[in-house]
């Protein structure tokens, strides 16, 4: 049989354990360049794990785990930067490549925060830094790029850009999307695959199977059901980070 | 004009400083203060180590520094206790070890003064190449090394996903650290090894606003603290590892008020 060349994870029931507690397992999935591939799932309910086993930053203890590429970018769901390390936002855009100074700066740019090129990132509110990890992970082009919650603690128009960024992002670079969400109505208008995880795999599919499956509807409750249809939204206008208004 | 000695103490000297102004940055950004002391205790057994089998001290201290390094890695995924306790737990056993073996070696005269604060009067032309020649084994590893250390000291599973294998660096970094502590010990004595390590960098973070600029100044702090200290304790009649780390002390506190940059200590 031969592989397909698109594909870049697949996952063939993976787990992870610590202190003889599982943390998720039996979790298989495939991701395709140009795929975006949700996890969706309770607190705890292995989201994280699971996404740092494709990362090989956990091993898997059970089940196979195979990536295609070595052109992976990451953003963390949680970072803190210790301040006695002082780091620009130029500098930490570098951290594990080397990027020109005008692909950072258009980086920044697509995510807003193009005026922090030189601010030092203790200096910056937590929305602005989600800003800059997702402008860091987009500026080395990834293959794969895995999203840890990218957008918290980004202000209501500012999470509508990123989303629609990260949609453009995946048909532009033509990279595989892994993407860790609880914003129900994103994952339901824009993303390819959707798993439902607690624990182990509830259901899975395309949103408007996984939204009618009777696992997807006891986890989240009878009116999530119904958003697909709920996320439209139109403005005539745009604001820039600084609350300027561009066309 | 100036003795022999003093000139071989001062040549020694700035190479400490070039090695340690590095060295100390990542002790300070990865949080590793206690476990520089820890490592600069364990050099007492290395010393004695080196007396009683007559080796030299440098690689004696080098070597036992090392094992103490890699015995912490080990017992902080073995173990239950928490780092600081495991620290403490390992200093002061290998300094309770190494004053034990110094009780047995009653056939030798040994300058314990010497050993804890630094003697510039013993200074030898082997320990100059000794600090030269290790210090720039350790500043080229560590100029290979840097890119995958730096990316892990700013996060671990940013620089684990994107494969810049951090716990080799990790692992490398340590046996450095071991290594600038072992061809400093003659200069500084164990008990100040840490002070050289952590304040040429507390200045040089007053001042910076990028990790490049906070190493050149910590080299810079950190010859300025040798030199000055060197020659105050060739003046005062003083030891000379205290001495250098009362002039490094001094400019930490004047560095406090330079002219605001960036970032000042979080309130």
């Amino acid at each position: 049989m031969t592989k397909n060349p698109d594909l870049l994870v697949k996952l063939n029931n993976a787990g992870a354990n610590i202190s003889s507690k599982w943390l998720v397992r039996g979790v298989s999935f495939e991701l395709f360049k140009g795929q975006i591939l949700t996890l969706i799932g309770p607190n705890g309910s292995g989201k994280t794990t699971t996404a740092k086993m494709v990362l090989n930053i956990l091993n898997a203890d059970e089940g196979s785990i195979e990536i295609h590429t070595n052109k992976l970018a990451y953003v963390p769901q949680k970072l803190n930067i210790d301040w006695t390390l002082p780091l620009r936002v130029a500098d930490f855009m570098n951290i594990t490549s080397k990027i020109s100074n005008t692909r950072i700066l258009e980086c920044l740019k697509l995510t807003g925060v193009n005026s922090l090129m030189y601010s030092d990132i203790k200096n910056l509110s937590g929305g602005e830094f989600q800003r800059v990890l997702l402008a860091r992970a987009i500026a080395k082009k990834p293959e794969l790029l895995v999203l840890d919650e990218p957008v918290q603690g980004v202000d209501f128009n500012g999470e509508i850009a990123l989303y629609n960024l990260i949609k453009d992002i995946s048909d532009q670079l033509n990279c595989g999307i892994l993407l860790i969400s609880h914003d129900i109505h994103f994952v339901m208008s824009s993303t390819d695959h959707v798993i439902c995880l607690n624990g182990h795999i509830c259901c899975s599919g395309t949103p408007s199977t996984v939204t009618k499956n009777p696992a997807y509807i006891e986890l989240f409750g009878e009116h999530s059901a119904s958003t697909l249809s709920l996320y439209k939204h139109h403005h005539d206008h745009s604001h820039g980070s600084d609350g300027s208004i561009e066309k | 004009m100036l003795d022999e000695f003093f000139i071989r103490a001062l040549i020694a000297g700035i190479g400490v400083a070039i090695v340690t102004g590095p060295l100390g940055c990542f002790v300070i950004w990865r949080r590793l203060a206690y476990f520089g002391d820890t490592l600069s205790h364990s050099a007492l057994l290395g010393v004695t180590l080196a007396f009683s089998l007559s080796i030299n001290i440098s690689l004696s201290v080098f070597f036992v520094s090392g094992i103490v390094a890699l015995l912490l890695l080990f017992l902080q995924k073995r173990t239950k206790l928490p780092g600081d306790a495991l620290l403490g737990l390992l200093a002061h056993s290998s300094i309770a070890v190494g004053l034990v073996v110094i009780g047995f070696l009653t056939f030798i005269r040994f300058d314990i003064m010497g050993l804890l604060f630094g003697d510039i009067l013993s200074v030898t032309l082997t320990d100059i190449y000794t600090i030269w020649g290790g210090g720039l084994l350790i500043l080229v590893i560590l100029y290979l090394i840097w890119k995958s250390l730096f990316a892990a000291t700013v996060n671990y599973d940013l620089a684990a996903a994107e494969g810049m294998k951090p716990d080799r660096s990790n692992i490398i970094f340590t046996l450095l650290l071991a290594g600038v502590i072992a061809i400093s010990i003659k200069m500084i004595g164990i008990l100040l090894i840490t002070g050289l390590l952590l304040i040429p960098p507390a200045f040089a973070r007053n001042l910076s606003n990028n990790a490049q600029q906070m190493v050149v100044f910590s080299i810079i702090g950190g010859i300025i603290s040798v030199v000055f200290g060197l020659f105050a304790s060739l003046e005062f009649n003083t030891a000379s590892g205290p001495t250098i780390i009362v002039v490094a002390l001094i400019l930490f506190i004047l560095s406090m008020f330079a002219p605001n940059r960036d970032i000042k200590l979080k309130k």
